[in-house]
């Protein structure tokens, strides 16, 4: 089991030093470019030559490149040019911001889609299959930006009972925070949900569910007892990878609901051209994204019964 | 889609064929219906310059609700935006924009994505290993993090777009067409053809890409659903393609903040976007359905 997670662990510091040097590549191989931006388009040749000699761009292309890994690693990102001030200042809180986002939508989602699979997938075929099975096509095919039109419309303009933006100026608001989380949880939980529902038919039809019910024991036992565990191993990993592509989807609802989040960063900063904090946010969601493959590896060897290590 | 993926091979057979998986699809209503709402939006994309519309970019009346009489004496079925325009026409001519923009940019991700898959898949080795690890190293990006640094690096343009949704998508149909292939490679007839001397190339545009249809049908299908909606969120996010031209992303991010007296200029183009999104995902649904029973 060490060993295994060893080597998924060099594999994913491999890929981060892959992709963090690609970002490199891109973003800051054409150093002029670099100059340009921080010191805006109005700044004379000679002023971004001075500029890049008193920041050490005047090293070798790999010296570089090594220092600013190792400055990111001790949380110097470098100076935001849009916020003015040091883009780790702006990004922790806006990170927490998105945690607290993601973190409700989890809460919600999870337990949701796990129970609406397994509804399903007990029975495949039936009307409660069916009738779950059909909500989730549907609903995975409005996407966020849609669905928050339609809700807002609903509940904002014509109800009247919820804000339409969650900028949160006087403090955390649960009555700001509802409609991002809820939008997210519409979009998000049909997946999981088809997920689990196929691993469940898959586990209802095997053998050892076959003879645990011809044993005699009482439906309600095998499905709590001999079915679940089996059939929750794949929905695991499906929900940890979602951390992967929820990051589209957080974009949206903190832009459509001008929530202050990580998303919202990263895009106004690629609006914006702010380099150090598009450096900043990219590395910050690859990492995200790859740590998560590397836990969901881990997690689906120990949670598997099939897979031992001795 | 099943027939412009087939129709490869023009023989009469081949026609044949065709009509006979089309006419497969009614086993199942859901397919059935999946395929209409696609059809609708297609068949008023098609018709859009022939129809009876307002220009889609002309200043009218502007916060018309819907079904309001115009000045010159027409009807906005669908009301005026902000700026006057007529909603109706702008989201006719927004389906001709994303239904050309999803299909040219998910063909061409599967044109790379297969191509990359069959060669991982049959030629095994370092071709194998090199492909794959490229794969791995994209698909450990998130998608809109792709998305973020290719178009605001090169521009917002359709080529562009084409290119982000490549990158994005072609790793995920190689690990599809690499794993059907594995398992193709190893029938009878491709040791025949080996044996007939065929290239190597013959084999795997030939043999083993037509055979491998069936899922990726299917998977198609989700995929022009998931760029239709890509293109459209790109849009919604100021990355999409440039204005004026009408686009159902951009028209919600622009009367997004108005919704509290003219809610329909955003609900409008959100409801078409559901709907041909929707659209994609039942016939999938539906064909998989039908797939399943054979």
């Amino acid at each position: 089991m060490l060993i295994l997670a060893f080597r998924r662990f060099l594999s994913m510091a491999l890929i981060m030093v892959i992709v963090s040097f690609t970002l490199f590549a891109i973003f800051e191989s054409d150093k002029l470019a670099v100059a340009g931006k921080v010191l805006g388009p109005y700044s004379s040749n000679e002023q971004r030559e001075l500029w890049l000699e008193n920041n050490g761009y005047n090293e070798p292309f790999l010296e570089r490149y090594v220092s600013w890994v190792g400055n990111a690693l001790t949380g110097d990102f470098g100076y935001s040019i849009q916020y003015k001030s040091p883009v780790a200042d702006v990004l922790w809180p806006r990170l927490g911001n998105t945690a607290i986002l993601a973190g409700l939508y989890m809460l919600f989602m999870i337990p949701l889609s796990l129970t609406l699979g397994v509804i399903a997938g007990m029975k495949e075929g039936s009307i409660q299959d069916r009738v779950v099975s059909v909500g989730s096509v549907l609903t995975t095919s409005v996407p966020e930006f849609a669905s928050a039109t339609f809700f807002s419309a609903i509940f904002v303009f014509w109800l009247g009972w919820l804000p339409g933006t969650s900028a949160m100026t006087s403090g955390f608001s649960w009555a700001e925070i509802f409609l991002p989380v809820f939008v997210l949880v519409m979009y998000g939980f049909g997946y999981t949900t088809r997920m689990t529902r196929a691993s469940m038919a898959e586990v209802m039809t095997s053998h050892y569910i076959r003879t645990a019910v011809l044993k005699g024991i009482p439906y309600r036992r095998v499905i709590m007892k001999h079915a679940l565990r089996n059939a929750l191993i794949a929905p695991f990993t499906v929900i940890i990878l979602q951390l992967n592509w929820l990051l589209s989807g957080v974009i949206v609802v903190e832009v459509f609901f001008a929530y202050k989040g990580f998303g919202k960063l990263l895009l106004d900063a690629a609006l914006f051209g702010d380099i150090f904090v598009i450096e900043a946010c990219t590395l910050v969601a690859v990492f995200v994204a790859v740590f998560s493959q590397f836990i969901s590896d881990i997690g689906y060897t120990l949670l598997n019964p099939r897979i031992r290590f001795t | 889609m099943t027939a412009e993926i087939q129709s490869n091979d023009t023989s009469p057979s081949a026609i044949a064929k065709i009509f006979k998986s089309l006419g497969l699809l009614r086993e199942s209503p859901i397919a059935i219906f999946g395929l209409s709402l696609i059809l609708f939006w297609v068949i008023l994309a098609i018709l859009a310059p022939i129809l009876p519309l307002y220009d889609p970019n002309a200043p009218l009346e502007p916060f018309k609700m819907p079904l309001s009489d115009a000045r010159d004496g027409g009807l906005y079925w669908l009301g005026t935006d902000h700026k006057g325009r007529d909603i109706l026409s702008r989201v006719i001519f927004g389906a001709q924009q994303v239904l050309i923009w999803a299909t040219t940019a998910t063909a061409v991700a599967y044109i790379v994505g297969m191509l990359m898959g069959v060669v991982a898949g049959y030629l095994g080795g370092w071709w194998d290993e090199v492909i794959s690890f490229i794969s791995n190293v994209l698909l450990s990006f998130p998608v809109i993090v792709l998305y973020i640094i290719i178009i605001t690096y090169l521009g917002a343009t359709g080529f562009n777009i084409v290119l982000a949704v490549t990158f994005a998508s072609a790793p995920g149909i190689m690990r599809i067409v690499r794993g059907l292939v594995l398992d193709l490679r190893t029938r009878d007839y491709i040791f025949a053809a080996q044996t007939r001397g065929e290239s190597a190339m013959y084999i795997m545009l030939v043999e083993l890409l037509p055979n491998a249809r069936g899922p990726l049908i299917v998977d198609a299908c989700l995929r022009l659903g998931y760029t239709t909606i890509t293109i459209a969120m790109l849009g919604y996010l100021g990355l999409g393609l440039p204005p004026p031209d009408p686009d159902w992303g951009k028209m919600i991010a622009e009367t997004q903040p108005l919704g509290s007296f003219a809610g329909h200029m955003a609900v409008v183009p959100a409801a078409a976007i559901s709907s041909l999104v929707l659209g994609f995902n039942l016939l999938a649904d539906g064909l998989r359905e039908i797939s399943m029973k054979d």
